[in-house]
C-alpha cells in the first residue's frame, strides 16, 4: 500500500472511531464500515483500530476471524453469497451454483483475479420460503435460476465503478 | 419490498390482525410501571424466540434491580434455518416492534433500547433507520415520551456480521461488547449482568410486538386466543415441500396437520419443527401441537415430501451446526463434527450399530454437557431422524 493511501485510511479510521466512539463495544461498528469500503480488514487497519481503543491487535485479529462478514484476506468488490441451508438446498441451490462457478470460473471460497467478484456460501439467509437465494452484497435475490445467475452478474458488472451496488432485486 | 416478497399467507387476529400501532404504548404511559409488568405477566405471553421463557418475568427481574443503567435488546437475529418471520415483521411492523422495545423501556426503568439486527439483513437497515428517525419526530422516542415527564427512552441499532450463534442472548451481548460471539456461563443472566455488566432483557423482535399489543388490547384479550399453556398467536415460517410457503399467523396450539393443510403441504413425510435445533417429527405424529406444551417452535416449520432423503436432511443440519459452533466448548466443537462423520460412515453403509448407538449417545452427552443452546440442540435433528427413520439410513446401499 502507498504511504499516502495508508495515510488516508488511518485518517478514515480515525473518523470512525470519532463516530462510533473509542471503546470497545465501538469496534465492530468500526470494522464493519472498513470490511464495506475496502473489502477487507489490514494488519495495518487492525494495527490503528488496536491504537485508537487501546487494546491489543491481537483482539482485533480475533474479532474479525470471528465473523464470517469480516475478512482478514482481501476478497471482491462483489461478494456473492449463496444459501446452502435445507430450505434452498431443496429448491435446487447446487445447481445454481454449478451456474455462478461456470460463468465467473472460480470455485466457492475463491475470488476473480481481476478482485470482482467472490463467491461464498452462506448459512440461511432468510428467504426459505423464496430460495434459491443470494445476497450480492447487501442486496438479496430471491428465486434464482440459471438465467437470472448471468443477469445478476452483468448487473454488478456494469455498475462496478460506478456504485458498489447492483441495483434492483429480486 | 413488495408484499409479494413478504408473502404474508395468513393473517391471524393480533400482529397482522387489528392491533393498531401506537395504542399500548398511549395505554403503558398511563399506567404505573408495576402495571404494565403484571398486564405481560398476566397475559401469558412467553418468548417467541423458541424458548419459551415468561416475558413478564423476564421483565420483572430487571425491574427489580435498582441501577442506573438498565439496556432493552431486540434479538433480530434470526439465524435459525427456516425462520423468516423477524424479517417480515421488521418490513411491515417495525413500528410495533419498536414500539414493544418502547414499552418494555418504561416497565424496567431503561433508557436504551439496542436492536441487533443480522449482518444478513442489512438491506433492512435504512428502512428502519427512517422509522426510528419519524418515531422521534412524532414524539414517541427521545425525552418526555408522549408527555409522560421523565420518560426517555432511545432506540439504536447495532449490526451483526454473520454468526448464528449470536442469537443466544449472551452471545449476542459479547457482539455488541465488540468480543467474539462467544456465549457467557449463566448464571449470572443478563436481566441481572448483561450489556455492559447491566441488567438487560433480550427479546425476540416477535415478543416484542406481541407485547405492544398485549399492552393494547389487556392481557383477558391475549389470553383468549391459544391455549391455557401457550397464549396468544404464533407466526408460522413455513418452507419446503408445500404449495403455498410463506408466513402464518396461527393462534397457538394448532397441529402439525392442520398447519400442513392450509400450507398445502399434505402427504409429508416428515415436518422439521424449530429449524435445524428443532426436532423432525414424522407423519405418525403430526397430531401434536404446536406450543409450549406440545412441541415448542420458534417458528421454524420445514416441510420435507415423500422423496426427501431423510439422511441428506440430517447431513445438511448437521453441516450448518460444524460451521456455526463458536468451538468454546468441546461437547459443541468436537460432537457437531462426529456427528457429521457419522452421517459419512451411514451413507456409505459403513456403520455398524454399535457404532450408531455410540453416536447417540454422544448426541446426548452434548445435550446436557454444552455450554449454551447451540450445542444443546445440535444434535437433537440428528437424533429424531435417526429414531424416526431407521429404516431408511441403516443398511443403505453402497454408493455406486
Amino acid at each position: 500500500m502507498l504511504a499516502t493511501e495508508q495515510q488516508r485510511l488511518a485518517t478514515e479510521i480515525v473518523e470512525l472511531a470519532d463516530h462510533y466512539g473509542r471503546d470497545r463495544c465501538a469496534l465492530m461498528p468500526i470494522l464493519q464500515a472498513v470490511q464495506q469500503r475496502y473489502h477487507h480488514i489490514s494488519e495495518f487497519t487492525m494495527q490503528e483500530v488496536a491504537n485508537l481503543l487501546g487494546i491489543h491487535p491481537v483482539e482485533v485479529y480475533s474479532v474479525v476471524t470471528f465473523y464470517a462478514f469480516l475478512k482478514a484476506e482481501k476478497i471482491g468488490k462483489f461478494v456473492i453469497r449463496l444459501c446452502r441451508t435445507i430450505s434452498c438446498d431443496m429448491q435446487d441451490k447446487d445447481k445454481v451454483a454449478r451456474q455462478l462457478e461456470n460463468e465467473l470460473g472460480i470455485r466457492f471460497g475463491e475470488t476473480t483475479p481481476d478482485g470482482k467478484f467472490s463467491l461464498e456460501w452462506a448459512n440461511c439467509l432468510g428467504m426459505c420460503d423464496q430460495g434459491p437465494a443470494l445476497l450480492v452484497n447487501d442486496q438479496v435475490f430471491t428465486h434464482v435460476t440459471f438465467e437470472k445467475v448471468s443477469d445478476i452478474l452483468e448487473g454488478c458488472r456494469r455498475s462496478f465503478g460506478v456504485h458498489p451496488m447492483p441495483q434492483g432485486g429480486h | 419490498m413488495d408484499s409479494q416478497v413478504l408473502n404474508i399467507q395468513n393473517r391471524g387476529p393480533i400482529l397482522f390482525g387489528g392491533v393498531a400501532t401506537g395504542e399500548g404504548l398511549k395505554k403503558a404511559v398511563g399506567m404505573r410501571r408495576s402495571e404494565i409488568i403484571s398486564e405481560v405477566r398476566n397475559s401469558g405471553l412467553k418468548g417467541r424466540g423458541g424458548a419459551g421463557f415468561p416475558t413478564g418475568v423476564k421483565w420483572n427481574l430487571a425491574a427489580a434491580a435498582s441501577v442506573e443503567s438498565k439496556y432493552v435488546v431486540c434479538n433480530a437475529d434470526e439465524g435459525e434455518p427456516g425462520t423468516f418471520k423477524d424479517r417480515v415483521l421488521l418490513t411491515e411492523y417495525a413500528d410495533l416492534v419498536f414500539e414493544g422495545m418502547t414499552i418494555a423501556g418504561l416497565a424496567i426503568g431503561s433508557h436504551q433500547g439496542i436492536l441487533y439486527l443480522r449482518g444478513e439483513y442489512r438491506y433492512l437497515l435504512a428502512r428502519l433507520e427512517a422509522v426510528l428517525a419519524k418515531r422521534h419526530l412524532d414524539g414517541l422516542l427521545g425525552e418526555g415520551i408522549l408527555g409522560r415527564e421523565g420518560f426517555k427512552f432511545d432506540i439504536e441499532i447495532r449490526m451483526g456480521s454473520g454468526a448464528y450463534v449470536c442469537g443466544e442472548e449472551t452471545a449476542l451481548i459479547e457482539s455488541l461488547e465488540g468480543q467474539r460471539g462467544e456465549p457467557r456461563n449463566r448464571p449470572p443472566f443478563p436481566v441481572d449482568t448483561g450489556y455492559m455488566g447491566c441488567p438487560t432483557i433480550v427479546n425476540n423482535v416477535e415478543t416484542l410486538a406481541l407485547a405492544a399489543a398485549v399492552l393494547a388490547r389487556g392481557a383477558e384479550w391475549f389470553k383468549a386466543i391459544g391455549t391455557d399453556k401457550s397464549t396468544g398467536t404464533k407466526l408460522f415460517s413455513v418452507s419446503g415441500d408445500c404449495l403455498a410457503p410463506g408466513v402464518y399467523e396461527f393462534p397457538m396450539g394448532l397441529t402439525i396437520a392442520q398447519l400442513l393443510t392450509e400450507v398445502k403441504g399434505e402427504g409429508a413425510k416428515a415436518v422439521q419443527v424449530g429449524g435445524a435445533s428443532g426436532t423432525c417429527v414424522p407423519a405418525s405424529q403430526f397430531a401434536q401441537t404446536l406450543a409450549f406444551e406440545g412441541v415448542p417452535t420458534g417458528g421454524s416449520i420445514i416441510v420435507f415430501g415423500q422423496q426427501r432423503d431423510m439422511l441428506k436432511v440430517a447431513r445438511n443440519f448437521m453441516e450448518f451446526f460444524v460451521e456455526e459452533s463458536c468451538g468454546q466448548c468441546t461437547p459443541c466443537r468436537y460432537g457437531n463434527v462426529a456427528l457429521l462423520e457419522g452421517i459419512g460412515k451411514l451413507e456409505q453403509g459403513r456403520c455398524s450399530m454399535t457404532h450408531l448407538k455410540e453416536l447417540m449417545a454422544l448426541g446426548e452427552t452434548m445435550q446436557l454437557s454444552s455450554k449454551c443452546g447451540l450445542g444443546q440442540s445440535s444434535p437433537n435433528a440428528f437424533l429424531s431422524i435417526v429414531k424416526n427413520f431407521s429404516d431408511e439410513i441403516l443398511g443403505r446401499a453402497l454408493p455406486a
